[in-house]
């Protein structure tokens, strides 16, 4: 041990042949494969690793585990940075970066540790007293001045482009933790056969026994575990997650939890950082261990002030001393063990301090026997430990301290379905009761069984109630020999001399606090928690929970089992959010739905618009055209005055089947589709349940018991979901069925007064007027392929709807545009559709937006008098039927050169823009090259009555103002001979 | 005669992608007819489909044509009162008893194949899938990602996935990226 941290022979967990080196604040150091940033740090002779919370006082390593709350530190890679990482989990890479966080300007100076002296003034709820005036400043001055000065780590504030996975697994039993008592569980379950998962948040299977090498059944513990490993590996149903914490119990069995996969790799290639799973388990074996839980004495947050049992780990596994004079205060036999396995060790211990009158006092070191640490001293790490006992108080020079309370059970995953834990007073600690999470059992110490024979033991009995639960057989099982004395602790919390003594040392939060947060009246546990802080910071109360509540039931003269616990929630361990939301960055939540002309589009320059899913042309640029809008332009005087052909694929298509298919549409319509013949299209209107309409579309019969139903892009899904709600719900006996076709035809519109010239090169069997008449189909054949053809017009011009298979989608379309072409029109897209369809008036959802009934419309009519529907009844309650609701209207400038503008308010022409002259508003709005002048729909309280109207447009968000005049919302060919002719 | 080209559903999607031990490769489905037998009519229909050597499968089953006359026709549960009948057209008398779609070009069909398809399927679909919870021919309708899914096993290491046509793209591009990842933990050992 001279001169460095190491101890020569020791260190099971360290390669060291394979020195790494790593950054600290800038600084160089080496550790060895196998290491923690905490190990390494300590090895390296690092003992302030961060400043707290709120008093920015120095702090240093203080456990071994997951429940770390003082050597937080954020690792740098590259320009990102991950924050409040705790370095007794990162595990050391070769270029690993790390930083220490909340100091200012650096670890060993920092300027906010000036808190530390106002500590009088900064004690729990002060900033609710303190910063109540001004009222407006405590959002804008006093809360960021706060957070500043309060915190963690920091940010990068760039997007994290790091790849993180989540997936899904399944098994028989779950194992949590692979400690003694959940390898001999996994053992138990693996022999007899059942599936079973088991997950270790540390780097290898081991828990305790990885600190404490015991022996077990005559081995040695890593002999032991290792013969244990390689049985579990030989069995193919048993699965070992090493590096997976899992973090949260849900319903049916399910289990979250987190897995470092390519963080401690310093070239982590195409391996994800974390992987979040879901695993479904019909048994769980929550063997989770225990966790030490330190003594609130004065000065208990001092560098060099650490768990007792995080000793002998650094001491076995990283080959690590936690100090040349180690001083032990506990109040239970495991400590005095553990002053003993030190010591054993090789560590010098310079004084056992525990506050029972009767521990034997004959020990390889002294021991204080009805003693208490009542301080310490040091700056920036300890060098002197103060204990007080019946002669008085000693000065001890000691550079490292380790504190044990006792032993807490992991149980916090027992709790996450709201179950409570009981009080053990046997173990002076919550214990979890059966059945607080459907098919979980708590084994080993999470079970308060605090021995390696009372794991070994618990585990083998845990494993059989699962397998029999499991319909399994039980394999026989010995569990071997093992450490099995008995554990006496005398419940002790805290030292009463004065001084700060900390409680969570993650929040800053001291007994101090607790009790007067008890004298301000919250004294309830859950109040005391969100007074105080305690229990809110990264490690959420791990290492203070039940003393803080110990010391609050003292504070309120109750018992601990009386005060409670507070409420244990997921997760466990801190998660990313990142690994939370992994495949959901970017477009990772939305797949594209791509058009069978897609290529072909993008490949004409057409910039796409997303629809739904579905990506569709916007429109298609031509050489000279500057903006969209003169290629919109020329696309509308295309089908106008010539041809054009649009991908319409993305309409829903439904295909109704059945001999009731004509009496369900009747009800799902408002308008009657069985009188339909085959061979004919009709316009139809569904409304919701509530009398408001859903969509519309068309319904073309194609057979006597045959329909197909076309939705709007917007709506399909909705109108599927309809029509099987409606079929299931109310009429599950009829003989109806459908199935969306709309993936299984490519459809393009053909429209304008050479659509049927440009169709006929294609038709095997031309069309004439007469033949297939406006809103009638038929089957036809496409260049030698089997399609359909509707005669139905979006734009008001003459116009088809040609449909073929999909596979033939991106050859009809080429086919199309290039006939288009030689006939002077050629391939429109979204922007010159929307102006045509606002120049007939045809809805879409801008106008029905779900708040729409049939009358505001103008289309009550078609709610058939003869028949009920689907919202009939709700749509007649009299204040839908109302003039004063908006109702469908036209709108054109007065000046034509004056643009409208979707969404802008509609007003009395001499109205203030004030919400009170609110009349109505635009919903679609574009310029029309045919009528040169911008249109518009919109809805207008009582419109219907008001055509003719000006009105003013007052536009304030955009900063517009026109004057428009109310028109019939059809502004074009309202006769349709166009689309008839 | 045909005079239109054939553009399949995963042209162009750089497929069969390999990666790691499995391979993810096109398969189109074929001829696909959804049949759903109206209420009370699936006995019928089962005997209407046995001139093919199929009957109607129960939920989640995946059946083979029997018999040397089979030929490859499968039918293959996908829902609520629905199959798909791949490989053959319906069979005489089936529209009596049944609504019969032709979806053959509605779906992309994929192949994925290798030791890890099914550590990769864990990564988009949320369902059981080791081999004792979905052995070789069951079929499920559930996710892939956030796509609509028909999945079936047709082997120890093999799975066949059907998704919407326009989602083939997003399909491939999400199952590579899996592909990538379990690949790189497979490098590991």
């Amino acid at each position: 041990m001279s001169g460095g941290w190491r101890i020569p022979g020791r260190g099971a967990g360290i390669d060291r042949q394979r020195p790494l080196r790593f950054r600290f604040d800038g600084r160089e150091m080496e550790g060895f494969a196998g290491d923690t940033l905490a190990s390494a740090l300590m090895a390296a002779g690092v003992r302030v690793v961060g400043r707290s919370f709120k008093y920015h006082r120095p702090r240093g390593v203080m456990t071994a585990g997951a429940e770390e709350p003082n050597a937080l530190v954020e690792i740098i890679e590259g320009a990102q940075q991950t924050p409040n990482t705790r370095a007794t989990v990162q595990e050391l890479y070769a270029g690993l970066q790390a930083r220490s966080q909340n100091r200012w300007p650096g670890l060993g100076f920092d300027a906010l540790a000036v808190n530390d002296f106002l500590h009088p003034f900064l004690g729990a709820g002060f900033y609710y007293k303190t910063f109540m005036w001004p009222r407006q400043f405590w959002e804008r001055v006093y809360e960021p001045i706060i957070r500043r000065a309060a915190g963690l780590g920091s940010l990068s504030g760039r997007t994290d482009e790091g790849a993180y996975e989540k997936a899904f697994a399944f098994c028989d039993l779950l194992v949590i933790g692979a400690g003694p008592a959940g390898l001999v569980a996994a053992l138990r379950a693996g022999r007899a056969g059942a599936d079973v998962i088991m997950a270790e948040a540390d780097t290898q299977p081991g828990g305790r026994l990885l600190a404490d090498l015991p022996e077990i059944g005559g081995q040695g513990a890593r002999d032991w575990l290792a013969g244990v490993q390689a049985e579990l590996a030989a069995l193919p149903n048993v699965r070992v997650m090493t590096r997976t914490t899992v973090t949260g119990a849900y319903d049916g069995g399910t289990y979250g939890a987190l897995e470092r996969v390519g963080l401690h790799r310093a070239d982590p290639g195409d391996l994800p950082r974390e992987c979040f799973w879901r695993i479904v388990a019909k048994r769980a074996v929550m063997a989770t261990g225990a966790l030490e839980r330190p003594i609130a004495h004065p000065g208990n947050d001092r560098p060099g002030v650490m768990l007792a049992s995080a000793m002998p780990a650094y001491v076995n596994r990283w080959g690590v001393a936690p100090g040349r004079r180690v001083a032990i205060f506990g109040n239970n036999d495991s400590a005095l063990a553990t002053a003993q396995a030190l010591t054993a060790a090789g560590v010098q211990i310079a004084a056992y301090i525990d506050p029972r009158p009767d521990v034997p006092a004959l020990q390889d070191f002294p021991v204080y026997r009805g003693a208490q640490v009542v301080g310490t001293r040091g700056r920036m790490g300890l060098h002197t430990v103060q204990v007080r006992h019946a002669d008085g108080v000693s000065e001890v020079p000691a550079d490292a301290l380790g504190l044990s309370g006792g032993w807490n059970p992991t149980l916090h995953l027992a709790c996450h379905m709201n179950g409570r834990p009981e009080w053990d007073a046997r173990i002076a600690a919550f214990v979890p009761r059966d059945g607080m999470v459907p098919g979980l059992t708590a084994a080993g110490a999470a079970a308060g069984g605090l021995s390696t024979a009372a794991c070994l033991t618990d585990g083998a009995r845990a494993a059989a109630t699962a397998l029999a639960d499991l319909g399994l057989p039980v394999p026989e099982m010995t569990p071997p020999g093992a450490e099995d004395a008995p554990y006496g602790i005398a419940p002790f919390w805290a030292v009463d001399a004065g001084g700060r003594a900390w409680l969570d040392f993650a929040n800053d939060v001291t007994t101090k606090d607790v009790a007067q947060a008890a004298r301000e009246g919250f004294a309830s546990v859950e109040h005391m928690k969100r007074y105080t802080t305690q229990g809110m910071a990264p490690d959420q109360g791990k290492n203070s929970n039940v003393a803080a509540l110990a010391v609050l039931a003292d504070a309120t003269g109750q018992s601990i089992p009386d005060t409670g616990t507070t409420t244990f929630r997921p997760p466990f361990v801190p998660v990313s959010i990142a690994a939370l939301g992994a495949g959901g960055r970017a477009k990772g939540f939305a797949p594209e739905r791509r058009l069978t002309s897609d290529a072909q589009s993008r490949a004409m320059g057409a910039p796409m618009i997303e629809a739904g899913l579905w990506y569709r042309p916007s429109y298609f640029p031509r050489v000279g055209e500057a903006t969209w809008r003169e290629a919109c332009d020329r696309e509308v005087a295309m089908v106008r005055g010539a041809v054009g052909v649009c991908d319409v694929s993305t309409l829903g298509k439904i295909d109704v089947q059945g001999p009731d298919a004509g009496r369900y549409l009747d009800f799902l319509y408002t308008n009657r589709m069985s009188s339909l013949k085959p061979g004919r299209i009709r316009y139809g209107l569904m409304l919701r349940e509530d009398g408001h309409v859903m969509d519309d579309g068309t319904c073309a019969r194609l057979g006597e018991g045959h329909f197909l139903v076309t939705t709007t892009t917007a709506a399909a899904g909705q109108v599927m979901r309809h029509m099987d709600f409606v079929q299931q719900a109310f009429c599950a006996d009829w003989a109806v069925r459908f199935a969306s076709v709309t993936e299984h035809w490519a459809q393009f519109a053909v429209a304008g007064p050479r659509a049927r010239d440009l169709l006929n090169t294609l038709l095997d069997q031309p069309v004439s007027a007469d033949s297939l008449p406006f809103m009638a189909c038929q089957p036809v054949t496409v260049a030698g392929v089997a399609g359909r053809l509707f005669r139905i017009s979006f734009s008001g011009a003459l116009g088809y709807e040609v449909a073929v298979p999909a596979r033939y989608g991106a050859a009809l379309f080429s086919r199309l545009v290039e006939g288009a072409e030689a006939l002077g029109g050629g391939a429109y897209g979204m922007e010159a559709l929307n102006v045509m369809r606002i120049e007939k008036g045809f809805i879409t959802h801008a106008e029905i937006d779900g708040r729409v009934t049939a009358f505001d419309l103008g289309v009550q009519r078609m709610l058939s008098a003869a028949k009920d529907c689907i919202g009939k009844p709700a749509s007649e309650r009299p204040g839908l039927m109302d003039d004063a609701r908006g109702q469908l209207v036209g709108l054109m400038s007065v000046d034509p050169a004056d643009r409208i503008d979707a969404g802008a308010p509609l007003y009395a022409a001499d109205a203030p823009a004030r919400a009170e002259n609110w009349q109505g508003h635009v919903t679609s709005a574009g310029y029309s090259p045919t009528l040169k002048g911008w249109l518009a729909l919109g809805f207008l309280s009582n419109g219907r009555a008001r055509h003719g109207e000006v009105l003013c447009i007052h536009d304030a968000l955009r900063g517009r103002k026109l004057m428009a005049r109310v028109c019939d919302p059809v502004f074009l060919d309202p006769e349709g001979r166009a689309m008839r002719g | 005669m045909a005079d239109l080209t054939v553009t399949e559903a995963t042209d162009g999607l750089g497929l069969p992608l390999a990666m790691g031990d499995c391979i993810l490769s096109a398969q189109a489905p074929g001829t696909a007819w959804l049949i759903a037998p109206y209420p009370g009519r699936r006995a019928a229909c089962s005997a209407a489909l046995a001139p093919l050597g199929l009957s109607f499968p129960a939920p989640g089953q995946g059946l083979a044509g029997q018999g040397l006359a089979a030929g490859g026709r499968r039918i293959v549960w996908a829902g609520r009162d629905q199959a798909f009948l791949f490989g053959a057209a319906p069979p005489e008398g089936l529209a009596e008893h049944a609504a019969l779609t032709d979806q053959s070009d509605g779906w992309a069909g994929l192949r994925l194949q290798g030791p890890d398809a099914e550590a990769v399927l864990a990564r988009l679909v949320p369902l059981d899938l080791r081999i004792g919870a979905f052995p070789e021919d069951h079929v499920a309708r559930s996710l892939l990602g956030h796509m609509p899914l028909l999945i079936q096993r047709t082997g120890p290491e093999t799975f066949a996935l059907m998704t919407y046509r326009s989602m083939a793209g997003s399909a491939v591009q999400e199952i590579g990226h899996a592909l990538k990842a379990v690949a790189a933990r497979r490098r590991l050992g």
